[in-house]
């Protein structure tokens, strides 16, 4: 499918390709302004997770770890930005400078998650992992006593958004006669971030590093003895599968302007998976795709579901909430039954898919 | 072999091993000297891949030591036995299935390689040439078994005897000092193991001794320039390979086994 994107077959269909992403990705959110600025709002949290999903895949996808409570480096990136740009502490840094020190702080979690857990695979560690996730959840609701940290239940409200100089990307304005709003500074942001992001996956993915990964995914007694350090590798992968959540944390902080621990909770984890195992562990493309189509069908259900009940039945019979999480769950089922490598999977899941 | 000098590149010194009452290997002592090919033999469950485990540090020994190259492999981990320059095929081949043969030599050359997350990441100058290094490498390796017209297959795909030598490939690309083969010939024809005894003279020639457990007796006797026999974790006998088939202690475990055998090693 990506096939049109090899610059050396196709040199000149690549760039076609890329120039219409690229004008496609540049006017989306003003074709989505017509619809509505939720619109807007809704793809930059699509494209968060995205960004989660890509962090999870380094985990998951590549070195073959599950992890179940991802969400928690999410919640600490997220929480590194707000105690350091809100009235909570009175602080108010820089976003270039408490990205970084977020993305440092999820790190240094993963590696706290990643040392005692290196033995486990599978099944055991999937239970570790969900236990992390909730312990970090649990601590952010309690940490209010004795000391304040982190505000308890009531989250942490006013949160500073992304600034530079005069320029925020809260504030709305007119630029070159367009009516640029936050939501669409935000999302010009994510794309930045996003594409980055890709890029490092990608490379990560056809280097030494990745290569040891999927050694370790395929066979980790036959990995150490050709001499791959599977402890640090494995750390690696925790550290910056950890990392691009902290990130990821830090952006949805300051483009809320407030958290609180509900936003990181069991399902988050879940949600995060979900999409990176239905899009195609392992494959960067996939995943990605998988994060789209999960953020954006429950959303266009949440419009939908309503009108076409009433349209139908001439009243509403199903709540649109619940029957959202049983298509939801119902596409799940299928999608594992019929393509269980995942929409676009990756060429080591299709031919382990294979038979043997 | 008048012509190597018989420096020791491999001792055991009383090596032991117990899983539970059972001892797998008890005071197990041997000296493989540089540029060698050394038999290791014995009956099934004599302790000859639990040898090669405890000597790759998949488990650590209960007593006694190996001395690589002057320095003790004792506590070091696999990954570091193979830095040290031990590297090792798997009975029950273990390739990594789903990963095309190329890619798994390519991952054996990861220890002698270095690039690092911000090498992989920015791609520098120094990532590209040694990612066409490994690559270059491993190609040349593939070749030198004799599997480069399959370099793109899967693992799991090719024949039997081209995963062996598949293996043999991907540990040969770690550098190693000492090759350790756990039954390398297993399942092959005649043909074949003809095939392999010329790959492993060839190894040897090329400056990496050779440690090989093999029930092929026919090859261990042609091939190997001296013999260690094994018998309930005990060294039952050492020595030139014509001077072990005649050891009555070998006759007598071998004929008290289930494995029959022609010890004359005639074709």
């Amino acid at each position: 499918m990506w096939r049109f994107l090899d610059r050396k077959k196709y040199p000149r269909a690549a760039w076609v390709g890329i120039v219409l992403i690229g004008i496609a990705l540049v006017a989306l959110p003003f074709a989505l302004s017509g619809i509505g600025t939720a619109w807007v709002r809704i793809t930059n949290l699509a494209i968060l997770y995205v960004l989660l999903a890509l962090g999870l895949n380094i985990v998951v996808g590549f070195a073959g770890l599950l992890d179940l409570g991802y969400i928690a480096f999410f919640a600490v990136g997220a929480y590194t930005y707000a105690l350091l740009a809100s009235p909570h502490f009175g602080l108010d840094l820089p976003f270039w400078m408490i990205l970084p020190i977020g993305a440092a702080v999820a790190c240094l979690f993963g590696v706290l998650l990643g040392a005692p857990t290196l033995k486990l695979r599978g099944d055991y560690l999937a239970i570790v992992t969900l236990g992390f996730g909730e312990i970090i959840r649990i601590f952010l609701n309690n940490l209010s006593q004795p000391v304040n940290l982190t505000n308890g239940p009531q989250g942490i409200t006013l949160i500073e958004p992304f600034r530079v100089g005069s320029f925020s990307f809260a504030a709305r304005e007119t630029i070159a006669g367009l009516d640029v709003t936050g939501p669409v500074k935000y999302y010009y942001l994510l794309v930045l971030v996003v594409i980055v992001i890709i890029a490092i996956n990608l490379r990560l993915q056809n280097s030494r590093i990745g290569r040891a990964w999927e050694a370790i995914r395929e066979d980790e007694v036959a990995a150490r003895a050709m001499g791959i350090n599977t402890r640090n590798m494995k750390l690696l992968a925790f550290a910056m599968g950890a990392s691009f959540g902290g990130v990821s944390g830090g952006i949805f902080s300051a483009m809320q302007g407030f958290i609180s621990p509900e936003s990181f909770g069991l399902i988050e984890s879940i949600m995060v998976l979900s999409m990176v195992v239905l899009g195609g562990m392992g494959n960067v493309f996939g995943v990605i795709l998988g994060a789209l189509l999960l953020s954006f069908v429950p959303e266009v259900l949440r419009y939908t579901v309503a009108p076409a009940q009433e349209a139908l039945f001439g009243r509403m019979l199903i709540e649109p909430e619940v029957i959202r999480m049983l298509l939801f769950g119902l596409a799940l089922v299928v999608m594992m039954l019929y393509r269980p490598a995942g929409i676009l999977p990756s060429a080591l899941r299709k031919r382990e898919l294979e038979t043997r | 072999m008048s012509a190597v000098r018989a420096s020791a590149l491999l001792t055991a010194k009383g090596v032991s091993k117990r899983f539970g009452g059972v001892d797998a290997l008890s005071n197990v002592d041997f000296t493989i000297n540089q540029g060698e090919i050394y038999g290791l033999i014995g009956p099934n469950g004599a302790g000859k891949t639990s040898l090669f485990n405890v000597l790759t540090g998949i488990y650590t020994a209960d007593g006694g030591e190996f001395v690589f190259d002057g320095l003790t492999l004792n506590g070091l981990k696999p990954n570091d036995v193979a830095a040290r320059g031990i590297a090792r095929t798997f009975q029950n081949i273990r390739l990594f299935a789903n990963l095309s043969a190329l890619e798994n030599v390519m991952i054996g050359r990861h220890v002698r390689t270095h690039a690092n997350v911000f090498g992989a990441i920015l791609r520098n100058a120094r990532t590209r040439v040694e990612e066409k290094e490994i690559e270059k490498r491993a190609h040349e390796l593939l070749e030198y078994v004799g599997v480069s017209t399959h370099a793109n297959t899967l693992a799991k795909h090719l024949a039997y005897g081209d995963q062996r030598r598949l293996e043999i490939a991907r540990a040969l690309a770690t550098d190693p000092k000492l090759l350790a083969l756990d039954e390398p010939a297993a399942g092959m024809n005649d043909t074949e193991t003809a095939s392999l005894k010329e790959l492993f003279h060839n190894i040897r020639r090329d400056g990496t001794t050779i440690l090989l457990i093999e029930h092929d007796m026919k090859l261990v006797m042609s091939v190997c320039d001296r013999v260690l026999v094994l018998d309930y974790g005990k060294k039952i006998a050492e020595g030139s390979a014509a001077n072990v088939q005649k050891d009555p202690a070998v006759i007598a475990a071998y004929l008290g086994g289930e494995v029959e055998l022609d010890l004359t090693g005639a074709p």
